[in-house]
């Protein structure tokens, strides 16, 4: 396997110094694979993908994109380093245009590169283009999510940080959504992904963690994962959450 | 009668607009109510006042061909050239007061804080100025202006100018916020901080150009008012509830609803004297204020995110 894009190692972060939420996570994302991260709630999962993004302090521990510290790198300053991040919820400017909503995803971008990085997104989701000019709030849900997407494929980022994508979608929009992510990855964008609908994103994925506790629990091959019998079991945190990390 | 009253409320509104741009620009993207915007319209004022009476020396040195009147106006290039140097004074003024005081609560500190923090700000610039200059009234100019008659109203010349220059001013915001990359960011950070910054947009730059339009914006404000009334220590204090009213009114963070806003509040302040003693003017602004959040809380052009 290549060298990895995205290497965490002993992460521990949180939103109070004095009480982190992660205690040691690890994990790799490679060069145009899809890795998802499962586990219960309060696991910390989003706070994993946070601190990967910039925007949560990580106290001890380093991350590293191809080969690079970018631990606690001002957020603002990590897409023109290749990381883009999707956040859950409220995940568009609602406020501006479908346009204006690319032209910020652009912020990194050279000016005079701006137009090109827009007709490629633009591309990618021929139905944005069609309503570029129109509020994003009064896109459907599963437009919004491709407008996220086209936003955070602006800058032409090597990986892709997804916080439940799917969340409120209805399943047949939740599945284009998931078709999409794995576009992504042909494309040779790396994808690090959270879902709560964990085998439907399995599916999709080449490899995935499972967290609990803030801890690393499971990792392997996705599709060893989704058959793994214990897989609900330690979702629903019945695991001894200390015990070291297990293959699938 | 009325006709004259709408007229000098749209004046007047005119004023208020400008101020209020700033402050509902502030108020969206810095998350709180700025006490002391009203104090940088006073800044910029007094600011014009002093770089005015340099130009009028040195015009003096150079033969008088500077500080003249122009036309009808009862004021000449040196109150314009002023007014630009006083917007970036108090733009600069403003940069320092968030480095010294806001910027050091923002993140940290509640909201109510900062709303405090920019009342002992506001106290602090007020007094600067009462210091310096005193509690008598300045002008900017003692040319004497006769009042042309438009139909059935009387305007001054420097009122018209007033509203034209504000006209303009509206324009290029308009233009600055929706074809800017600058702009466009400005209306991302407003909207939600955290996404822009994790989209590239480096939210204390956007922060920072915040304080220079919303500051400049105040100090252009204050001397169009300065050039209809008078100067005084108090000029921006007596403009707070107007403003505020307006940037309620017309919707936190929205330019329009804050023009409107103001031309809303300019006008109920001059026709209500028609109809109530001229001293409950000033109650006019509250009474908005209590409309507007009982009926429409977000104000007339408040965004839906």
């Amino acid at each position: 396997m290549s060298a990895a894009l995205l290497r965490a190692e002993g992460v521990i972060a949180g939103y109070r110094p004095d009480s982190p939420i992660l205690h040691g996570v690890s994990i790799e994302v490679h060069p145009g694979e899809v890795v998802t991260i499962i586990g219960p709630n309060g696991a910390g999962k989003s706070t994993l993908v946070k601190a990967i993004a910039g925007l949560v302090t990580v106290s001890v521990g380093s991350v590293r994109l191809a080969g690079s510290e970018i631990a606690n790198l001002p957020a603002h300053r990590l897409p023109a380093r290749g990381v883009a991040y999707v956040p859950q919820t409220e995940n568009v400017f609602g406020s501006l245009t479908v346009h204006e909503n690319l032209r910020v995803g652009a912020a990194s971008v050279p000016r005079r590169a701006a137009a090109a990085r827009f007709d490629a997104a633009y591309a990618v989701f021929p139905v944005l283009r069609e309503r570029r000019d129109e509020k994003a709030h009064v896109l459907s849900g599963g437009q919004r999510q491709m407008l996220a997407l086209a936003r955070a494929l602006v800058p032409e980022p090597e990986l892709i940080l997804l916080d439940e994508p799917t969340a409120g979608l209805a399943p047949r929009v939740a599945v284009e959504v998931l078709d999409l992510v794995r576009g992504l990855a042909a494309r040779g964008v790396a994808v690090l992904m959270i879902e709560q609908n964990a085998r439907a994103a399995l599916g999709v994925s080449d490899r995935g963690y499972v967290l609990v506790e803030g801890r690393n629990r499971l990792q392997g091959e996705a599709a060893e994962l989704a058959a793994n019998a214990d897989l609900g079991a330690v979702f629903l945190g019945r695991r001894r959450a200390d015990a070291a990390p297990e293959r699938a | 009668m009325f006709l004259q009253h709408v007229a000098d409320g749209i004046l007047s509104g005119a004023i208020i607009s400008l101020g209020a741009i700033g402050l509902t620009l502030t108020m969206r993207i810095l998350r709180f109510a700025n006490f002391a915007h009203s104090e940088l319209l006073t800044w910029g004022a007094y600011s014009a006042l002093v770089f005015v009476g340099f130009f009028m020396a040195m015009d003096e040195l150079i033969g008088g061909a500077f500080g003249g009147p122009i036309g009808p106006l009862s004021f000449g290039w040196a109150l314009l050239v002023a007014a630009v140097l006083a917007g970036c004074l108090t733009a600069a003024v403003a940069l320092l007061l968030d480095r010294l005081v806001f910027a050091r609560l923002r993140g940290h500190a509640g909201h109510m804080t900062l709303v405090f923090a920019s009342f002992g700000v506001a106290l602090l610039v007020r007094n600067v100025i009462l210091m310096g200059f005193g509690p008598d009234p300045f002008y900017y100019s003692n040319e004497l202006q006769i009042a042309v008659r438009v139909g059935a109203v009387r305007v001054m010349p420097d009122q018209v100018f007033v509203l034209g220059l504000t006209a303009v001013l509206v324009v290029v915001l308009h233009l600055f916020m929706t074809r800017s990359r600058t702009g466009v960011h400005m209306r991302a950070v407003a909207e939600n901080p955290s996404l822009a910054r994790a989209s590239g947009v480096d939210v204390d730059a956007i922060v920072r150009w915040t304080w220079i339009i919303g500051a400049s914006g105040a100090a252009v404000a204050g001397v169009l008012y300065g050039l209809t009334v008078q100067l005084r220590p108090e000029l921006g204090f007596s403009l707070i509830l107007p403003l505020f009213a307006a940037a309620i009114l017309g919707g936190t963070g929205s330019l329009y609803g804050a023009v409107i806003g103001g031309l809303v509040v300019g006008l109920s302040e001059n026709l209500s004297v028609m109809v109530i003693p001229s001293s409950y003017k000033p109650a006019v602004p509250f009474l908005l204020i209590l409309a507007v959040l009982y009926f429409r809380p977000r104000g007339l052009f408040g965004e839906p995110r």
